[in-house]
């Protein structure tokens, strides 16, 4: 028998109508789940969050697989360990932290009650896709957000399944219907629909500087960062072999991928010498003037970056380019004579590819730092390698960049995996950087705070607000199906269920997971 | 009132129905809708209303929703109300559409009317050519509309008026919710359908209860007649599913839709028939005639109308506002125990239920006079039919609460003066 098909006869679907239809409906879903799920307390959205952490961890590795196969970016193992780290130990780093409950300031006579966002969009990058997506969504699940996710088109079918698969585990642990979603067909039309929407309160915006900008431009409030291009100090006063292996190791980590990683090193002529000789320990290959020439015309086109190199394997890249390099190679390292605009090596590079400058003097060195950073990616991140900590304070102050991470690899350093820094996928790149933020973000970046401020005047007493909470409600008691058999009709406030806590694994066993993981980014 | 809609209502009355219009006017109601966007009305003197009547479900997803109207535009680049004898192929595509999320498997065919009304007729003769029997069993109170036959299964307080009652002991009335009559109305094996509201809307929203749709299908079946299901209040994911039927375990033998399946912009009403039971398609296609029955346009509109709605967004959304409505009308509830006393509900199809005989009518005054639009059940004026639509925000149903908490607490007082409430 023939079987019924729909066939549409008149396709409106890239009108402008379409369009607004579309974000509208599924940020007004988003709204609606957001609004209930700010009736949750602190337990029932951390046994979210656990849930949804759980899932991340347990799919990190197919999804890493995924990813690199779908976009050609990056090391399986590095991104299943990132997956990992934007799981667990993310959640565990803000753990003591409440985003939930009253806050009482008994000095200052202040209450603060915290008021989520409501709808977050998020971008998601190709390079990082499934991290980007773990953390962006428990980020805004401990805060009790709702968030919809576009993905980077390059990295559409891996992402998409993987918000669903999380969507799936906040569902299941107890979340709002919607509070997670994603747009399975991110055209820049539809993009544009949903970050202009007043139904969406906040932009999260991860990715190019085009897509950033545009964020910006919606007037909607955005938390957008810009691009890195992170200079690197070896200073005299450095450990220099250890200096060079955290570098290689940095760089190497998932081909670059992150945008944290080391971009020019700059050192010291009495450094030149023994530093090349660790380098070449440690797994670099260093090009000589042709190899440099032959990498610069590969890795910058008239359009830009060649991203058929991002987060490939230096030997891969070395191969493009016509290099002999021994198969053991883990990075290139690539002389340059000038820092700026005549020297394409002196921008940002997602891939193994490190330029090497020398500087005469420290103050020379500081200055070109500042010039890197001039050219691009202001307000992203720098690393200097010394142990002494006044060259280390001036290097600091000097670099417009927000974060400074020392003695450390940049890469995992500045998003914070190898450093007390915020652990993150989204590096705010603030002022400097042409962006709100110039912090790691995390989950504070995505609620405001209702402060509840008393009379200054001593006279004036404080009330007393030890165990009062908000109205938490819970999940709202399912409307009945009249007539339905099994709806029973309505059960009110005995209806509301609360989430459990997270099955099948303990505390235990969580703290040794995350142990795990932390150890394997810290070897070095 | 300003001047302006004084005159209007005098041109109104002299023009086009002096009773209606009058009417209104009596029960203190003076509206004049003008403007219309979304889920808001604006009468010709400015005021707002959040509009909870929807005509039944026809502004399911809102007024002028702007995917219709684009629809309905780029359609009328292409088609028109197109020629009824002919294959035609918006008609077929709208069919197709309709039979890939018919509530049975078999139900391949659609014939089409211009209204509900027609509709139903359609689905009369259908099941009288399929059956060869004539008589109609239908609920008492229960409405299908106002043409030749679907005239005859209703209130005769519409059929009487113009001398169009059954006279001939065709169409047989029995109560709802009660099955001994049901089997008594088709022991005789003589009725060619049964006819039901999934939940009869001017009724004021009764539910069925738990086993008596099921029932009067299984009743169907054993005496030979078929089961037409009347979805045009609840289908559409009015009850959260697509059709409501198909929650009460029911695959109909003949369906029909209309109202919100034309989006509110082209009326179409459609009747969905089993393939078994759509005989006279093949022996007399042109059987029933219909010029602006299935009009092309309307079936663009309408497959828009069911793209939308099958949406997995419009499924969570009613769920939402499902929940988040009767969480707040309980709460209201709970305030005005002594005068609310009840509340229906099915998805956001809802009836509520005031202890007095007209009560939903003050009330309807009350929330008219703070912004909101809902209207009384005809036949039974203790019930406000509340129909929130498909798509509304969070922020519209708060503002629809806040509201009817208002009104209700005016429509006690009014009926019950400042009595003290009871606990």
């Amino acid at each position: 028998m023939m079987q019924p098909q729909i066939r549409n006869l008149i396709d409106i679907s890239d009108t402008p109508a379409a369009l607004k239809g579309k974000a509208d409906m599924v940020l007004e879903r988003a709204r609606w789940a957001a609004q209930v799920f700010q009736r949750y307390d602190r337990d029932a959205t951390m046994a979210i969050v656990d849930a949804v952490a759980q899932a991340a961890h347990e799919h990190a590795g197919r999804y890493a697989e995924w990813a690199v196969e779908e976009t050609g970016f990056g090391v399986v193992a590095h991104k299943k360990l990132k997956n990992e780290l934007t799981a667990h130990p993310l959640v565990e780093h803000y753990r003591d932290q409440d985003f939930v409950n009253v806050c009482v300031d008994e000095a200052r006579k202040i209450v603060r009650i915290p008021r989520p966002a409501g709808v977050i969009l998020a971008l998601t990058p190709s390079t990082n896709p499934i991290a980007t997506i773990n953390y962006k969504i428990l980020i805004a699940l401990m805060t009790r957000n709702a968030m919809v996710i576009s993905p980077h088109p390059a990295a559409r079918a891996c992402s998409v399944d993987a918000v669903q698969t999380l969507a799936d585990a906040a569902l299941a642990a107890g979340a709002p219907d919607g509070v997670i979603q994603v747009i399975a067909d991110p055209s820049i039309a539809l993009v544009e629909e949903l970050m202009a929407s007043p139904k969406t309160a906040v932009i999260l915006a991860t990715g190019g500087t085009a897509m950033v900008r545009s964020a910006y431009s919606s007037s909607t409030p955005a938390i957008g960062v810009g691009p890195g291009n992170a200079p690197v100090f070896v200073d005299a006063t450095a450990d220099i072999d250890k200096a060079a292996k955290r570098i290689v190791e940095s760089k190497s980590f998932d081909n670059s991928a992150l945008c944290t990683n080391e971009s020019v090193l700059i050192t010291l002529t009495e450094v030149d010498a023994r530093l090349r000789n660790s380098f070449k320990q440690a797994g670099a290959y260093l090009c000589n003037d042709d190899d440099a020439s032959r990498l610069r015309r590969y890795l910058f086109h008239d359009r830009g970056f060649n991203i058929e190199s991002i987060g490939r394997d230096a030997t891969w890249i070395a191969q493009e380019c016509g290099i002999r390099v021994p198969t053991s190679t883990r990075i290139l390292l690539a002389p340059i004579t000038h820092i700026g605009v005549e020297e394409p090596l002196s921008r940002e590079k997602l891939c193994p590819v490190l330029a090497y400058y020398v500087a005469k003097n420290r103050a020379q060195a500081i200055s070109q730092a500042r010039a890197v950073l001039r050219l691009a990616g202001a307000g992203h991140s720098a690393a200097i390698h010394a142990l002494d900590e006044r060259v280390a304070m001036a290097f600091a102050a000097a670099v417009e960049a927000y974060r400074v991470v020392v003695n450390v690899p940049c890469t995992q350093g500045a998003a914070g995996f190898a450093t007390a820094l915020a652990p993150t996928f989204t590096v705010g790149t603030g002022f400097f950087g042409r962006s709100s933020v110039g912090e790691n973000i995390g989950p504070g970046h995505l609620i405001h705070w209702t402060q509840m401020a008393y009379n200054n005047d001593v006279a004036e007493t404080f009330g007393n607000y030890h165990g009062l909470t908000q109205d938490f409600g819970g999940p709202l008691p399912q409307a009945p199906s009249d007539g339905v058999p099994g709806s029973n009709g309505y059960r009110g406030a005995t209806a509301e269920q609360h989430a459990g806590s997270l099955p099948g694994v303990t505390r235990d066993e969580l703290r040794r997971m995350i142990a795990e993981e932390l150890r394997a980014v810290l070897r070095k | 009132m300003s001047q302006a809609k004084l005159e209007f209502l005098d041109r109104s009355r002299t023009f086009w129905n002096p009773g209606k219009t009058q009417d209104w006017q009596d029960m203190g109601i003076d509206l004049v809708i003008d403007r219309r966007e979304g889920y808001y009305l604006y009468d010709m003197d400015g005021q707002r209303l959040i509009d909870l009547h929807l005509n039944g479900g026809t502004y399911n997803l809102g007024h002028r929703n702007p995917e219709l109207v684009e629809a309905l535009k780029a359609g009328s680049a292409r088609f028109d109300m197109g020629n009824h004898h002919f294959p035609a192929l918006a008609r077929t595509a709208l069919a197709e559409a309709l039979a890939a999320c018919a509530p049975a498997p078999d139900m391949v065919y659609t014939a089409y009317g211009s209204g509900g009304g027609e509709a139903i007729d359609i689905a009369i003769k259908t099941a009288r050519h399929a059956t060869q029997k004539r008589k109609i069993v239908s609920i008492i109170k229960a409405y299908h509309g106002h043409t030749g036959l679907a005239l005859k299964t209703g209130d005769d307080r519409f059929s009487k008026l113009f001398l169009s009652e059954d006279t001939q002991g065709e169409f047989i009335q029995v109560p709802f919710n009660d099955l001994n009559a049901m089997e008594d109305a088709l022991r005789g094996r003589d009725v060619a359908a049964v006819l039901m509201e999934t939940i009869p809307a001017t009724y004021g929203f009764p539910m069925p209860k738990e086993g008596y749709l099921p029932a009067v299908k299984s009743l169907c079946e054993r005496y030979d007649a078929l089961y037409i299901a009347d979805e045009v209040q609840t289908g559409l994911m009015r009850c959260g599913e697509m059709w409501a039927c198909t929650k009460y375990d029911i695959e109909p033998d003949i369906m029909v839709t209309g109202k919100g399946i034309g989006g509110g912009l082209y009326p179409i009403a459609c009747t969905c028939i089993a393939e078994r039971c759509g005989g006279w398609l093949k022996e007399d296609g042109f059987g029933h005639i219909s010029t602006g029955g299935g009009a092309e346009l309307g079936c663009i509109v309408a497959m828009k109308t069911l793209e939308i709605v099958q949406r997995p967004e419009v499924r969570s959304m009613v769920s939402f506002i499902s929940d988040y409505m009767r969480a707040g009308l309980e709460k209201i509830m709970a305030e005005y125990s002594d005068f609310f006393i009840g509340i229906r509900q099915h998805g956001v199809v809802m009836g509520l239920e005031f202890n007095h005989e007209q009560g939903a009518k003050p009330v309807m005054k009350h929330l008219y006079h703070n912004g909101v639009w809902a209207i009384f059940s005809t036949l039974d004026p203790r019930v406000l039919q509340f129909k929130p639509g498909l798509l509304m925000t969070q922020a519209d149903c708060e503002e629809v609460l806040r509201r009817v908490e208002i009104g209700v607490g005016l429509a006690r007082e009014e009926l019950m003066g400042s009595l003290r409430r009871s606990a």
